[in-house]
């Protein structure tokens, strides 16, 4: 490095400027922006991604998924993960708060609830296979309760399939939220709490005027990137079902679209509508947000 | 009243950690059970069960080879490490550009990141897939690998955060010394952001082990089968063995678990600085 440190400072910063960023720049461009602009070009195409030919047919694959039914009910799916994000915010909230207070046996439940969110998705469609089977676990337990009654065919009944989908989505994401809720709660100084205890706040007042407003930002965050969460779920129902019984979402119908069927232009509108609604969301977030502070 | 309230308060607390605790944990104990019985056992008993034999490993042994996860693990170690070598030295020196230099373009160069982040990787996965196979990349480490480092930009933000907390004098004090900026960043930056590092390896580590979608997609071929590829073959031809693939899932399970009860303190903190965007 002894050629590098004769150059003048200001020559060095130019080469270190470039020398640094032309990776990452590169890739980014490969594979961030090229792919978005393809995908525009190729979703007013018939393309299916063999031929040498692109056939330009306007908004035709645009009409095809806003017209025909079976390309916009995948969109009723993405409601059942998207309620059960509310559950699952929920429920990482209440632990989040009562574990950032004094509990016996704190760390345990702290590495417990946040494990599952570490595990392979592959692995987690396999654990609730086995868990909704008919002879499975959730029915060997609600027999060993006394709810024997309640036995369901969890994956098989098309009025229960999603429900049971979206439980072990929020099994899987729940320590996520968790862990993050319990971040933004530590951040609050504890003076605060004394200060409350002083005035005869009880653990509700301080839930409901303290930690609540604290982490709002975070909450809100979360609760909008439930909306595009819900719409790209992908690993859990295509492991647990392939998509079958009513329960395909738009991911999975892409990919079947695109690398099933080879439509490749079809599969880039829907694409596009899915990145829409992203970035819709995305700006409802930076409204709101910026209305808060 | 007060001290029966305050109580019953703390019985509904403890109760909801272990009802929380036990619906945590139950689905993967059972699975744990079913892996050490036999098949004959495993026909004739309930999952709550517990096994007749803790040391039956012949599933495991089966599932091991059969399923031939030692591959599956060569391959995800190799895909991890240089995907992780990588995202850490081009993430760090981004960072380190675009926190140390106000140069013409440099918010140009964060806004792109920045917009880069908004774009959801699934959507993209379509025209990725051609661009990839043009490169003739297609079946081969290189493509997870590179579409790894190319969308790492968390990492990215992670450095940049940790690096304001580093103090510019140390940068000036080793320019009086002579050195230059690449000794600057290599001898004193990239030693000093090590916590930093630790936060981005394991995001990133924990991401790249427990992906499906990029290595089922872009390297279909078996030579290539990743740790969760190799688990998602047992789909189809073990269905009826149900114990068997209880204990590929175990096998897929047991580098998670021993990562998170040797780093735990580092994971918590990883996950707290590299979810808040």
């Amino acid at each position: 490095m002894e050629r590098l440190s004769n150059l003048s400072y200001k020559n060095q910063r130019l080469l270190i400027i470039l020398l640094f960023s032309l990776v990452p720049v590169a890739l980014l461009l490969t594979f961030s922006y090229l792919p978005v602009f393809k995908m525009f070009q190729y979703s007013f195409t018939s393309w299916d991604g063999f031929s040498k030919k692109m056939e330009y047919v306007g908004f035709d694959n645009y009409k095809t998924i806003f017209t025909r039914p079976e390309y916009f009910t995948v969109f009723k799916v993405s409601l059942y993960y998207f309620f059960a994000t509310f559950v699952q915010m929920g429920l990482a909230l209440y632990f989040a708060t009562i574990l950032s207070f004094n509990v016996r046996l704190k760390n345990w439940f702290k590495g417990i609830l946040f494990f599952p969110t570490l595990l392979n998705g592959v692995a987690i469609g396999f654990i609730f296979l086995f868990f909704f089977k008919p002879e499975g676990t959730l029915n060997t337990l609600l027999d060993l309760v006394g709810l024997g009654a309640w036995q369901q065919k969890w994956l098989l009944n098309p009025h229960l399939i999603n429900i049971s989908l979206a439980f072990a989505s929020v099994w899987r994401y729940m320590g996520m939220n968790f862990i993050i809720f319990l971040g933004a709660i530590s951040s609050i100084g504890s003076d605060i709490y004394e200060a409350s205890e002083i005035d005869g706040a009880n653990r509700w007042h301080q839930f409901r005027h303290i930690i609540i407003p604290s982490i709002k930002r975070i909450l809100q965050l979360n609760l909008i990137l439930a909306v595009s969460g819900a719409i790209g779920v992908f690993e859990i129902p295509y492991v647990m079902t392939g998509g079958s019984n009513g329960s395909g979402t738009f991911v999975i119908q892409t990919v079947d679209v695109a690398f099933k069927y080879s439509k490749l232009g079809l599969a880039s509108a829907m694409a596009v509508v899915l990145l829409g609604i992203v970035i819709l969301v995305t700006i409802l977030q930076r409204v709101l947000i910026k209305e808060e502070k | 009243m007060q001290p029966f309230k305050y109580s019953a308060a703390s019985f509904f607390k403890y109760l909801s950690l272990v009802l929380g605790a036990l619906a945590a944990l139950i689905p993967i104990i059972v699975v744990f059970f079913a892996s050490l019985k036999t098949n004959a056992e495993y026909a004739s008993t309930g999952p709550l069960t517990m096994p007749e034999n803790w040391l039956n490993f012949s599933n495991y042994t089966k599932a091991f080879v059969d399923g031939k996860m030692l591959l599956g693990f060569m391959n995800t170690i190799i895909i991890v490490l240089i995907s992780i070598a990588g995202a850490t030295l081009t993430g760090s020196m981004m960072a380190y550009i675009l926190a140390r230099f106000k140069f013409r373009g440099s918010k140009l160069l964060m806004g792109a990141f920045l917009l880069a982040t908004l774009i959801p990787g699934v959507t993209t996965q379509v025209a990725t897939f051609q661009i990839i196979n043009s490169l003739d990349l297609f079946n081969t480490r290189w493509a997870p690998i590179l579409m790894y480092l190319g969308t790492d930009i968390i990492a990215v933000y992670i450095f940049m955060q940790f690096l304001d907390s580093i103090s510019e004098s140390l940068d000036e004090s080793a320019m009086l010394d002579g050195a230059s900026y690449w000794t600057i960043y290599w001898r004193i930056i990239l030693p000093l952001l090590s916590p930093a590092i630790v936060t981005v390896i394991i995001v990133k580590g924990v991401n790249i082990y427990n992906d499906f979608y990029t290595p089922f997609l872009y390297m279909p071929k078996s030579s290539l089968q990743v740790v969760s590829t190799a688990l998602f073959k047992f789909k189809g031809p073990y269905g009826s063995q149900w114990e068997v693939i209880c204990a590929a899932i175990m096998i897929a399970i047991i580098p998670t678990l021993v990562a998170f009860v040797s780093l735990q303190k580092y994971i918590y903190n990883g996950f707290a600085q590299g979810s808040v965007k």
